[in-house]
């Protein structure tokens, strides 16, 4: 073994100008290969959308030290990990909406906590403190209460993963959509299953998450509006309120498609 | 003092040299004359049999090293993949038992690049300074780094490929790493981001072992094929930003790998079988300047050099327990 190394192994010996040029060419090479990186994250490709308490993208892409702890705690395992190819910092967080929404199933925001740089800032304590983005109607013509239809069956398909809690079913445990069919005179998934109505909902009703009145979202975040009538069916719109967290939870419910509803301004983020 | 500067600027990569005559101490002049004088061909005789004896080294510290590291990794996937939840994160960052550990390469760069220190954070960079610094800075790297065990197999293959005549080994200058590693942090601090994290191989295994495989594999992928073909332990050797801020951190390590002079018959063994064997300058012939000594803050404790030695010259220890002198 230590007589085979010995013709290959000449380290030892000093390093002469040829090693130099070499050495050069080696630390361009990585600098350079690690630049590559730098491009999306300054360009701002495909802006996603970051977990909840995520500060500004750009302070959120300084701070974070991409350990995954926040996908780690995700009950419904919203947050993924970015790729080379996701268009931002390489091993970031992100959620894709329409695949899996942050629905706040763990009340307390384990992602928060988790968080070990503070790129999810611990200035947050409540859902709806969340700045993760803002809905955007981008289809209104797919909307199906938009043309007054109700919705009959599994909002997404019978394939479809993606996971929400209905505290009435199970307060502790997440469970697919596709377990949970629906039965709706006029469709209002996107309010239905809003996060934040459902909590203001049970502040109206006396009975805060966990008891906490601050857990009490103090603004509505989406709501339907009556727009008229069609074949004698009345017509309704969803509409975006100043309380909307930007969780995601309506574009992934919308059972239509494209979505009605989309995430936009992504990555506006929690002030630091 | 002297010694500590010596380690220092070797490992920032400066060659090592030999030793001016009054450097040496005198019980060390005297092995070194007592070792000139019995240069006889019973020494080297001596040394042909002991060599036959030892035909294949013993693999007993690669072996324990190769089960640690393999553990900690699994331990990570384990905490995540079967909720465990003992070592949650990723070796950038993570929570030991609800501890937090931070890689301290990565912090530095978060903090360069956030200019904010956050109590979270701080925490974990203390923990995981004074682990680091009790086992040795390096130690990191032959024990816990994924990257290494990869690295090592492409050794071997590099070697046998050697033999055949098939690829050369190219040496690169060590100052590279030092290079890299400040502008590594000047990029962090000027553009705000973590820039060298695109390209850490070191983070990128441990978030594809434990999130699953990614397409960064491709670059690490690369990294090895460079190793075989071209350079042997390149990354390591000379590129790696976290193998230099260990190196800083284990400069005034209590764990050692010790050298005995009178032991020592400067036949190199080891010397081939280290990943930076600048670190092993006082087995070279005439130049220990002690009768014991301890390798430098680059040496990564891997225990290689302490297997394939046939005279038992060189060893852990831990300064200030059991007997040192």
């Amino acid at each position: 073994m230590t007589e085979k190394t010995k013709s290959s192994d000449r380290t030892s010996r000093h390093p002469s100008r040829r090693d130099f040029m070499r050495t050069l060419v080696m630390v361009s090479g990585f600098v350079g290969a690690s630049l590559m990186g730098l491009v999306p994250v300054v360009k701002g490709w495909v802006k996603r959308l970051r977990p909840p308490g995520a500060l500004l993208e750009k302070d959120f892409l300084a701070s974070c030290i991409k350990c995954g702890q926040c996908v780690q705690v995700c009950p419904v395992e919203a947050i993924k990990v970015a790729d080379l190819v996701d268009g931002v910092g390489i091993g970031v967080p992100y959620i894709d909406p329409r695949q899996q929404a942050c629905d706040f199933s763990c009340d307390g925001l384990q992602c928060v906590l988790a968080c070990p740089t503070g790129a999810l800032t611990h200035h947050i304590n409540y859902p709806h403190a969340a700045r993760m983005a803002v809905a955007r109607i981008e289809h209104p013509d797919g909307c199906l209460a938009r043309r007054g239809l109700g919705f009959k069956g599994q909002a997404r398909g019978a394939t479809f993963e993606g996971k929400l809690r209905y505290e009435e079913i199970d307060r502790w445990t997440p469970i697919p959509i596709r377990d949970h069919p629906y039965d709706l005179e006029v469709c209002d998934l996107c309010v239905r299953q809003c996060p934040i109505e459902i909590r203001i909902a049970q502040c109206e009703a006396g009975a805060p998450p966990a008891g906490d009145p601050n857990q009490c979202p103090p603004e509505p975040a989406i709501r339907l509006v009556e727009t008229g009538e069609v074949d004698g069916r009345k017509t309704f719109t969803p509409e975006i309120l100043s309380g909307c967290v930007g969780c995601g939870v309506c574009e992934m419910i919308c059972p239509v498609e494209p979505a009605v509803i989309v995430m936009d301004e992504a990555g506006r983020g929690v002030l630091s | 003092m002297k010694a500590l500067i010596e380690s220092l600027a070797v490992m920032l990569g400066r060659e090592p040299r030999r030793p001016a005559p009054e450097d040496i101490s005198a019980p060390a002049q005297k092995i070194h004359e007592f070792k000139a004088a019995t240069r006889d061909r019973d020494l080297s005789l001596h040394l042909k049999e002991e060599r036959k004896k030892r035909a294949s080294a013993p693999q007993t510290w690669r072996r324990r090293r190769w089960a640690v590291l393999i553990f900690v990794n699994l331990l990570f996937v384990f905490s995540y993949r079967l909720d465990i939840q003992l070592l949650e994160g990723a070796l950038t960052g993570s929570r030991f038992v609800g501890f937090h550990m931070a890689d301290l390469n990565a912090a530095l760069q978060v903090m360069l690049a956030f200019k904010t220190l956050l109590i979270n954070l701080l925490i974990g960079i203390i923990t995981v300074f004074t682990l680091w610094w009790m086992l040795g800075g390096r130690t990191f790297c032959s024990w816990v780094c994924p990257y290494h065990l990869l690295s090592e197999l492409a050794d071997k293959l590099h070697l046998k490929l050697a033999e055949k005549k098939l690829v050369r080994n190219h040496t690169f200058d060590r100052r590279g790493r030092t290079w890299l590693w400040l502008i590594f942090a000047v990029l962090a601090f000027g553009t705000g981001y973590t820039v060298y994290e695109t390209i850490s191989p070191t983070g990128i295994l441990s978030r594809a072992l434990i999130y699953g495989p990614s397409l960064a594999l491709v670059w690490v992928l690369a990294l090895l094929v460079f190793e075989v073909v071209y350079s042997r332990r390149a990354w390591c050797r000379y590129g790696c930003p976290i193998g230099l801020t260990y190196g800083l951190v284990g400069i005034i390590s209590p764990l050692q790998v010790k050298h005995t002079l009178d032991k020592c018959f400067f036949d190199g063994a080891c010397r081939q079988v280290c990943l930076v064997p600048h670190v092993l300058n006082c087995t070279v012939k005439g130049r220990g300047r002690k009768v014991t000594a301890t390798t430098g803050a680059d040496c990564t404790r891997c225990g290689r050099c302490i297997d394939v030695c046939p005279t038992g010259a060189l060893s852990f220890t831990f300064k200030g327990m059991g007997k040192s002198k």
